[in-house]
């Protein structure tokens, strides 16, 4: 058989194969799903309407993880957990008064479970295909080029006040929000465009205001986002 | 004809309810519990659990004095537009797409229970 034909098939194979492959893996992952984390996380939907249904949440929601998240980021973290909310899902549970200000009360707060490989893999593909909400981020166009440069921390901190609530870098910055210097490798971008145009859209009773970000705004602070993944930031530890 | 102001009125009525953002209305202790309390702080002292590199802190709800200061026109407004709105800082930010203005009004009531003060004294 020549080099060509035999190229020739393995394609044939390739084409064949990966989609039945990528069939089992979403079936095994939705399995898992249903065993190992629908007791902390909602794969249905909708998201919490009520104060009273908010405060229930142990994780987050995942009917959307499709849109939100990314696949390679999910099947890395899956193995190898590391905290994002440094307070916890619901912020409120796991904090109390301290000397100077309320202060994390790090003992109430849980250890996600560790997934091995395959399992890690099939878990992200089946996440990869829930897809809740697909109207809000096709409405979405990112624009790598919109860069903030410098400006890109003055923009998240002093002009709209995200830092309040976010980390920027590991110990600086709000604690009642996920960490976002983080978040580029995590999220997708037209995601985190939808989510800030409108938590609410998103998470009706969210603890995140709408700050009306004009677009121009958005594409740059998620670019400064995109900018902050770019750093190691477990390096030296 | 009645028929007519009939259909106008639940037409309002509709208009009413679906213009409100939040389905349900909440208590406005629940809700300061859950969205204010992340920089006013638990006791709502001005010592919340994201204020250590802020720029500029949290006003202390408890403080008669300042929050004294305020009209109920001015919180209502501060809480819906963010503090921009009233030449503060911007780091209280607008809540507006969160709460509906019969919560916004509640609020204001029970920021003046937490302070025990009017304005003007």
């Amino acid at each position: 058989m020549g080099m060509r034909s035999m190229l020739f098939l393995l394609l044939v194979f390739t084409v064949l194969v990966t989609p039945a492959k990528n069939r089992a893996y979403a079936s095994d992952g939705m399995s898992i799903l249903k065993a190992q984390c629908a007791s902390c996380h909602d794969m249905q939907g909708p998201a919490p309407a009520t104060l009273a249904a908010l405060w229930q949440r142990k994780g987050p929601d995942l009917f959307y993880a499709g849109n939100k998240y990314r696949q390679a980021w999910v099947e890395r973290w899956l193995q190898s957990p590391k905290r994002i909310r440094p307070s916890g899902m619901f912020y409120r549970d796991h904090i109390r008064p301290g000397e100077k200000r309320d202060v994390v009360d790090v003992a109430t707060l849980n250890e996600h479970i560790r997934l091995n490989a395959d399992d890690a893999k099939s878990v992200a593909v089946a996440l990869a295909t829930m897809k809740a909400n697909s109207s809000l981020v096709s409405a979405e166009k990112h624009d790598p080029n919109l860069s903030p440069g410098p400006l890109g921390e003055m923009l998240f901190d002093k002009i709209y006040g995200c830092m309040a609530c976010h980390q920027i870098e590991p110990g600086f910055g709000g604690l009642s929000g996920p960490e976002v210097y983080t978040a580029g490798k995590r999220l997708k971008p037209e995601f985190m465009l939808s989510y800030i145009r409108s938590p609410q859209a998103w998470d009706p009773k969210i603890w995140m205001p709408n700050k009306h970000v004009p677009d121009m705004n958005m594409q740059k602070i998620v670019n400064y986002i995109m900018d902050l993944s770019k750093e190691d930031w477990d390096a030296g530890k | 004809m009645p028929a007519n102001r009939f259909y106008t009125s639940l037409f309002a009525t509709l208009l009413i309810c679906l213009s409100s953002p939040a389905e349900a209305r909440e208590s406005a202790r629940d809700n300061y519990n859950t969205y204010c309390i992340q920089c006013h702080g638990m006791q709502g002292n001005g010592m919340g659990l994201n204020i250590r590199d802020m720029s500029v802190q949290p006003r202390d709800h408890t403080d008669a004095k300042s929050m004294g200061g305020r009209s109920d026109a001015e919180l209502f407004k501060v809480i819906k537009e963010g503090g921009f709105a009233i030449n503060k800082s911007i780091l209280m930010p607008p809540w507006g797409a969160t709460f509906s203005d019969n919560e916004i009004n509640d609020l204001v009531q029970y920021l003046r229970s937490l302070c025990k003060c009017k304005h003007g004294g």
